[in-house]
């Protein structure tokens, strides 16, 4: 079968504080990079697909240099082709030309499945699933929860307004993945000399101009201080502020 | 300002955050057009007020769910500058998919908005925001319960528009949910338990004080992880569901920054946990110092004398 492509992003690791220096959230603070949470919930499908198809995978992500880091650590689990998209005088793409620059490394690929993560973990959109379909013209289901691909007609799972649903698709097709039931895998040190090896092919793509400036990055707004109860029988006393106070029951 | 507002539907009418997106809209000083995916809601969106005319949209591909397809026979019909959806599982699939199709960004999950055009969106799960301007046009999706709703008492145009778009997703089988409960991404109130529920039967307290107020019971993922019985739709966080209810209590939950990432806009945050010193009192609004052995009947019973 042909080949499967995984889009792979680089975001600071979930626990990693979150400062704002003028206006901008200051990214040489922060000291832990990984691949986006979902993101790796795709991989793993991909690479049990690929278990199962002996078709091999191209991983993809769009960044800087640094980003080289989420395509080495995909070679380690088993991934065969890296490509890395980027441009230096790329500074802060929005929507529309993240979508431009993966689909055009996309259209390169021969790939019969595509998979994403459902939402990056910095932007927090889930729009370049969808956008990128829409771009390369294909079916896309988002948000799947359960994957089989041990078979000849791989099946995903997402849910529905009554429960969930199963779906066996034509290819090709995009997919972007929720958390499923799947344990990750840990790369095995055959693997990590590998990807030390592992080549990564650095493109350029054509994306236009940015629609959308960012004007300034903000911390959340404080919340005033909690107040704090000892004991079982402070509940009528929260109760009491959850309805006069707060008023939301 | 010419905009299209994709309604978001629910049991074949109109959900709540549909009246928001005109609320959304009005202040923009737009009179929206509404479009309603397979006719549902027309008349009731016809109802709200500030709406300038509604588009019942009929056509087979709505007979089930295909972003690509519904996506196609809306912006077939959909004019605007601006089209707005919610930000939804959906909505934000729909929205994607129609900015692609006109060239156009994207900005999902918007929580501010003003004329310029100027928009605001929580990044990295809340840990800061980002203030945007957009020149020319683009489509946005907002965050539910965060703009205010548009009144009733509207009396705007309904037109039916037949409209499909190429279906390429069929359903091989369908599973009807094990329980007829409300799910974490729609409902208002959450109750979750984490691992110091202890037991997965120990959940079944959680449901009775669900049961009283119409919440929805949530989980952390140790518990998800940790207990079969706990299913993983339920769960909440980083790599489960984002949540923005009025009221979320969280019951026997450290308040883990993964844990925090899914839950922490809430509106209101109850804290019950037996350790003074867990992270969940940091976000709370009120924190209870008790074990839920000792806390939860007295929750039900004070809330069911509300009821
Ligand atoms: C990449 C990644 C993604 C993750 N995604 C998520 C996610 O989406 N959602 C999520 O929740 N977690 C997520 N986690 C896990 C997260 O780090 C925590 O491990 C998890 O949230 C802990 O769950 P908990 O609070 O239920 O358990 P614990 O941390 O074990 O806390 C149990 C709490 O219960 C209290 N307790 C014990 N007994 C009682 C009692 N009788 N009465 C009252 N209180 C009691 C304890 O004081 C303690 O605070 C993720 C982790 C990683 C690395
Ligand atoms: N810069 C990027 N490089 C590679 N993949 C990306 C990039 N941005 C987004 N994606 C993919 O698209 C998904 C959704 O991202 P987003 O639309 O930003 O929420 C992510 O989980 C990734 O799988």
């Amino acid at each position: 079968m042909a080949g499967i492509a995984v889009l792979l992003k680089q975001v600071p690791d979930t626990t990693a504080r979150i400062s704002v220096s003028e206006g901008r959230v200051d990214e040489s603070a922060i000291t832990s990079w990984v691949t986006s949470p979902y993101d790796e919930y795709a991989l793993e499908v991909a690479i049990q697909h690929k278990e199962a198809s002996g078709a091999s995978i191209t991983a993809i992500t769009l960044g800087p240099p640094r980003a080289d880091k989420v395509l080495k650590d995909a070679a380690a689990l088993g991934v065969e082709n890296l490509v890395r998209v980027w441009d230096d005088a790329w500074e802060s793409l929005d929507s529309s030309q993240v979508q431009h620059a993966l689909s055009t490394v996309l259209e390169g690929i021969d790939a019969d499945y595509i998979y994403c993560g459902k939402q990056s973990a910095d932007r927090n959109q889930g729009s370049t699933g969808p956008g990128v379909a829409e771009r390369l013209g294909l079916a896309c289901i988002v948000e799947i929860s359960d994957a089989d691909v041990s078979g000849d007609s791989p099946s995903f799972t997402r849910s529905s307004s009554t429960g969930s649903e199963r779906l066996s698709p034509a290819t090709p097709i995009l997919l972007t993945f929720t958390k499923t039931e799947t344990e990750l895998r840990r790369p095995n040190v055959r693997g990590i000399m590998m990807a030390k090896k592992a080549q990564i092919e650095i493109v350029s793509a054509d994306i236009g101009d940015a629609q959308v400036q960012v004007v300034s990055h903000n911390p959340p707004a404080e919340k005033p201080e909690g107040k704090k109860f000892e004991g079982a029988d402070s509940v009528p006393e929260v109760v009491g502020l959850l309805r006069d106070e707060a008023k939301v029951i | 300002m010419d905009i299209t507002i994709i309604a978001e539907t629910r049991d074949g009418g109109l959900h709540p955050v549909t009246a928001q997106l005109v609320g959304a809209a009005s202040s923009l000083g737009a009179s929206p057009t509404v479009v309603c995916p397979g006719g549902s809601g027309g008349e009731e969106a016809c109802g709200i007020a500030g709406v300038g005319k509604v588009l019942a949209v009929t056509g087979d591909c709505f007979a089930t769910y295909d972003g690509g397809a519904w996506a196609e026979a809306l912006d077939a019909v959909a004019g605007g500058d601006i089209v707005i959806g919610a930000a939804t599982t959906s909505g934000r699939d729909i929205c994607s998919r129609i900015a692609a199709r006109r060239g156009v960004s994207i900005i999902q999950d918007v929580i501010a908005l003003s004329p310029g055009l100027n928009v605001t969106h929580p990044i990295y799960s809340g840990k800061a925001m980002q203030d945007l301007t957009v020149s020319g046009n683009c489509v946005l999706t907002l965050r539910a319960n965060t703009f205010p709703s548009a009144l009733s008492g509207g009396s705007a145009q309904l037109s039916t528009v037949q409209q499909s778009g190429d279906v390429r997703l069929a359903v091989a089988e369908a599973f009807a949910r094990a329980s007829e409960r409300l799910d974490v991404a729609d409902a208002d109130i959450i109750i979750s338990g984490g691992r110091g529920m202890g037991h997965p039967d120990n959940f079944s307290h959680l449901y009775e004080v669900a049961d009283v107020i119409g919440a929805a019971v949530g989980a952390s993922r140790a518990a998800v992880d940790t207990w079969e019985e706990i299913p993983h739709s339920m769960q909440v966080g980083q790599t489960g569901k984002t949540v923005n209810p009025s009221l979320y209590i969280a019951v026997g939950i450290s308040g883990a920054i993964q844990h925090l990432a899914g839950m922490r806009t809430s509106k209101y945050i109850v804290a019950i946990n037996k350790d003074p010193e867990a992270p969940i009192f940091k976000v709370a609004d009120y924190g209870i110092v008790s074990t839920w052995e000792e806390a939860i009947p007295v929750l039900k019973e004070e809330l069911s004398k509300l009821a």
